[in-house]
């Protein structure tokens, strides 16, 4: 089973490249079970948003 | 209506000046960035109705000149240098996790209150842009690099001169900071 430190790293690199089929699984089976990281998941969705937000100039 | 351009401009030089510097930590080449942008837009005959959408126009502009300037630049991102920025990661890794790499009780990340509220306030966007600040220099290129400029990582890695592992290994890095930044500084004080 992947502790949370490997699977933030799988979360990462998830939104670079194409997780291998084994890191998807991994990923998936801890997401089932852990709260922690699947709001870290989130977390790390909103900072991608809020990225894009300011590089577009859509800021107030 | 159409806008009055002329002041616009000037009024909106601060926050284009600022993007910059965050962009390039160089006050001479943002300086530089934000100035051909202004003689561009001077230059433009576009009319625009809302300040938010000549903004929008603006930063497009310099976002093209911010990536010109990155890649007439030479490799400086080595390798060896990115290890410098490692120390202060590794400390913030072990605050979070404990022994068996979990999150430790107090550091397990909640929800964050309606973030879309958020994005709305100037003030969470000085919160974002402090804590993009805060970010050691060649990690913060990286990361800007890919979220804000919207490189692809293969180009990340040609343009600095890093192995694709370890630019995934960076850009890690910073999402872990910024995501601990803006939960301390932010979304704790935000209904969590
Ligand atoms: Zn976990």
């Amino acid at each position: 089973m992947l502790s949370c430190k490997q699977a933030t790293e799988l979360m990462s690199h998830e939104q670079d490249r194409t997780l291998a089929l084994s890191e998807r699984i991994g990923l998936r089976l801890h997401l089932w079970i852990c709260a922690g990281c699947a709001n870290y998941r989130r977390q790390i969705g909103v900072l991608r948003s809020a990225c894009r937000r300011f590089g577009s100039g859509g800021t107030p | 209506m159409e806008l009055d351009r002329q002041s616009e401009l000037n009024a909106l030089r601060p926050d284009l000046l600022r993007f910059a510097r965050l962009q390039l930590r160089d006050a001479g080449a943002a300086e530089d960035a934000v100035q051909e942008t202004m003689l561009a837009a001077l230059l433009g005959s576009h009319a625009f109705e809302s300040r938010s959408s000549y903004k929008t126009w603006l930063i497009a502009i310099l976002r093209n000149k911010i990536i010109d300037i990155i890649r007439g630049q030479s490799r400086e991102v080595a390798a060896s240098s990115l290890a410098d920025d490692e120390a202060g990661d590794d400390l913030l890794s072990e605050s979070l996790f404990d022994q068996r790499g979990h999150w430790q009780p107090e550091t397990q990340p909640g929800r964050w209150a309606d973030p879309e509220a958020s994005f709305e306030q100037q003030q969470f966007w000085a919160v974002f842009e402090a804590c993009l600040d805060h970010l050691p220099a060649k990690t913060a290129r990286v990361f800007m690099m890919r979220e804000i400029l919207g490189f692809e990582t293969g180009e990340i890695c040609k343009e600095t001169g890093i192995s694709s592992s370890n630019c995934w290994v960076v850009l890690h890095r910073a999402r872990m900071t910024l995501r601990a930044c803006l939960e301390t500084n932010w979304f704790a004080g935000v209904g969590g």
